[in-house]
């Protein structure tokens, strides 16, 4: 149970995660109006900090809390005093002089958002941390997918692709598992971390049994890591694990964190096919960082010590 | 070996001690019995019952009701980080720190700025420590120029000019080649080479034990076998040219089995392993902080048990802290970009103390013996406490309790491994090289 920050999944019980998506449907009701806003943050700043490029999760943000009424800094990693050597704390330090509501960071290296959280007195939103988490991703695919499928107890998910160099697979397992789901990871062999069935999954080394899925999850394939001999080339790698018409089985779902490599990972049918529910990820990407900045801005008075363990009931959003 | 020599600033006048009534514990000189200890002259110079010794004129006296006197420790693994990083430490301050952990002498690595791969180097250090150095302190030079791996330096002439022995420390002998040239040209140079055991082709940009762990925080794994393969390599190179190595910082089980294998086989070979080893596992590094990130990495719990095993066995000969002091602003970083290596000296003994003897997974003469033996394997003698021998005496508190960095360091940094923690037994005293290098601040003495 957090009290100030989201810096992992792990921080988060199955009430926090329904809290948060159910907090998220009312604010899908919010963006089906012609004016989106609600002035829940009105007069208070909330700081973007990316290291590391971005743009849906950046503008998602951004979005997110300019419709909750807040003031936005957006500071990237390029061009900002970061580029001129400033530390991390020292960067914290001077942006805690601005008083911000919350900092959400993006950063290249794991703990990042965690050390953010120690130095400032914000709210702290992990955007992801090198390889180790990307909660926000995993509570909007969480999100997408209990619109689409109501429960997802017993929903058995496969999580295809680049395991090894995932923040979004490692904080997928953790939320998908901890909403009653069986995750499977599967991946070439040197994509996949040793020991990675402590997460709560199962792993295969081959799309063998794929058909038992009711969810395919497929990870970008980054083409940097051609040059690790990760795989021996993109080619032998989409003939054994790219997801395409054949492989993609009626009634099954396809979820992709974007940006997808068409032709890599998915075959471009699979893409554009009622299947898929990338596009509708994209759209949850927005109230669900609405959800999750209300449920730790506004969540409670200085008294309540944990922000999620407040009624719901109270401070239902009002439209502006 | 011969003509190895360590330096120390000695003291403006050497002065007498009595330590009246401790335990005295030595192993070595079979020693486990209340008695009077007088230190005269720099040398141990008369045990005696409790109470029976006078103190000489001007001695100082030493109430020692309720501690244990053992021989002081040797520290093989150090960094002094000088030169070039004296903003980190210093040959004053990490000295300083050696006496406060009990310990009378040590042994600096030659990873510094510029690297210890000349005489002049050498000579240079070797004279700073003769004015600034509180302990005895030993100087290895590099076994490749620039730790490059690539060409030997002139160890025949660092041995002269005073190197106690060899080591790339920080980083491994990649090539097996140049190990075998190190190991045929030890023939002349006579000093034993401390290795840096790691693969790299296996370790890559590791930054943590591969495992579990590693797989839940997103972190890139250094396997076990990045290690235990490199000695088993390099045991099977020095048993070929018959020479002499020296395994630094043991850290997995595996490299156990390959250690104990090696000296089955009467390879010539030591190896050390250090308190954050035998205490903490990776576990530890779900915290994210840079603290417990060093090189060889915390292994899991199965590692470290097998670590205190063969501390206990004498498969691992001796302790050493692998000492390496950071600025603050390097280890206030995210786990990744921070550099590797935490500080130990001020701590090893109450941390081994506290989590291997007072559980009764080490007994307290066993612990000695292997704080006390990382000089052996460089040809120095082991200190002890007999009549003759050099003064070498550590005065602990077995049942005092303190907080790690409560009253700060002796060090110029404080990147702790077990800062914060609780930990029973303190040194309270210590006596290097002949004279007092070391009172804590509240332990109160009395002259005569």
């Amino acid at each position: 149970m957090i009290s100030k920050d989201l810096v992992s999944v792990d921080d988060l019980g199955r009430a926090d995660i329904e809290r948060i998506l159910d907090r998220a449907e009312s604010f899908a009701e919010v963006s089906g109006r012609e004016i989106k806003k609600v002035p829940t943050l009105r007069g208070r700043t909330i700081v973007n900090l990316f290291y590391e490029a971005s743009t849906r999760t950046s503008s998602s943000f951004e979005l997110a809390a300019k419709r909750l009424s807040a003031d936005v800094v957006n500071i990237k990693s390029v061009g900002s005093s970061v580029d001129k050597g400033e530390s991390l704390k020292d960067t914290v330090q001077t942006l805690s002089a601005y008083d911000p509501a919350a900092i959400v960071i993006r950063s290249p290296h794991a703990g990042a958002a965690g050390l953010v959280a120690r130095w400032s007195a914000a709210s702290v939103i992990n955007a992801g941390d090198g390889k180790h988490e990307h909660p926000t991703q995993a509570l909007l695919d969480v999100y997408t997918l209990r619109r689409r499928l109501g429960a997802l107890e017993g929903v058995k998910i496969w999580i295809v692709g680049d395991v090894l160099h995932s923040r979004v697979a490692r904080s997928g397992v953790l939320a998908f598992s901890r909403m009653g789901c069986s995750v499977t990871v599967c991946g070439p062999p040197t994509l996949i971390p040793r020991g990675v069935e402590a997460l709560g999954c199962d792993v295969r080394w081959s799309l063998d049994g794929i058909e038992e899925a009711n969810v395919i999850y497929a990870l970008r394939m980054q083409n940097e890591r051609m040059t690790g001999s990760f795989v021996p080339s993109l080619r032998e790698y989409a003939a054994r694990y790219q997801i395409d018409g054949r492989r993609l089985a009626p009634g099954q779902l396809l979820m992709h964190p974007g940006p997808v490599n068409r032709g890599v990972e998915l075959a471009g049918e699979v893409v554009d096919s009622p299947q898929a529910l990338i596009v509708q990820q994209v759209e949850s990407g927005v109230v669900v960082r609405m959800a999750v900045l209300y449920e730790l801005l506004t969540g409670g008075g200085p008294d309540t010590g944990s922000r999620f363990a407040r009624d719901t009931a109270a401070g239902e959003p009002q439209p502006a | 070996m011969s003509g190895v020599r360590l330096d120390h600033a000695g003291p403006a006048q050497p002065g007498d001690v009595l330590i009246r009534s401790a335990h005295a514990l030595d192993p070595r000189a079979a020693l486990d019995a209340p008695a009077d200890l007088l230190i005269r002259d720099g040398e141990v110079a008369e045990l005696g019952a409790p109470g029976a010794l006078e103190a000489p004129d001007g001695a100082e006296l030493v109430d020692g009701e309720g501690l244990i006197a053992v021989p002081a420790f040797v520290d093989p693994h150090v960094h002094l980080r000088t030169p070039g990083r004296e903003d980190e430490e210093d040959i004053d301050s990490g000295t300083r720190a050696a006496a406060a952990g009990g310990f009378c002498a040590i042994l600096a690595m030659p990873n510094t700025s510029p690297v210890v791969d000349t005489a002049p180097v050498l000579q240079s250090l070797r004279e700073r420590a003769r004015a600034e150095a509180r302990i005895p302190t030993g100087f290895l030079a590099a076994i490749t120029r620039g730790q490059r791996g690539e060409e030997l330096t002139e160890m025949a002439e660092l041995a002269d000019a005073g190197a106690v022995g060899f080591t790339d420390d920080g980083l491994p002998v990649v090539r097996a080649g140049v190990l075998r040239q190190a190991l045929q040209y030890q023939r002349l140079a006579d000093r034993v080479l401390a290795l840096h055991e790691e693969d790299p082709s296996l370790s890559g940009a590791g930054v943590m034990h591969e495992g579990e762990v590693s797989a839940l925080l997103g972190l890139t794994g250094i396997p076990s076998v990045s290690e235990s393969t490199t000695i088993a390599r390099d045991a099977a190179i020095a048993r070929y040219e018959g020479g002499r190595i020296h395994v630094q910082h043991v850290s997995a089980a595996e490299s156990v089995d390959a250690v104990e294998r090696a000296k089955g086989d009467g390879v010539r070979i030591t190896a050390e392993v250090t308190p954050h080893h035998l205490c903490l596992s990776d576990d530890s590094v779900r915290s994210l902080d840079a603290n417990v990130k060093m090189n060889p990495p915390l292994r899991s719990e199965e590692d470290r048990r097998a670590l205190v095993d063969a501390l206990r066995s004498g498969t691992l000969d001796c302790v050493a802290t692998d000492h390496a002091p950071h600025a603050r602003e390097e280890k206030e970083q995210p786990f990744e970009v921070a550099p590797m290596g935490v500080t130990g000296l001020e701590t090893a003994f109450a941390v081994l103390h506290t989590r291997l003897v007072l559980p009764g997974l080490v007994d307290l003469p066993t612990l000695v013996m292997r704080m006390t033996a990382g000089g052996e394997a460089f040809g120095l003698p082991a200190p002890k406490l007999a009549p003759g021998c050099e003064a070498n005496v550590c005065l602990i508190d077995p049942e005092a309790e303190w907080e790690v960095g409560e009253a700060g360091y002796e060090s110029r940094s404080a990147n702790c491994a077990f800062a914060g923690q609780r930990l029973t037994g303190r040194v309270r005293m210590t006596v290097a090289g002949g004279h007092v290098a070391y009172r804590e601040r509240s332990f109160a003495i009395g002259a005569v």
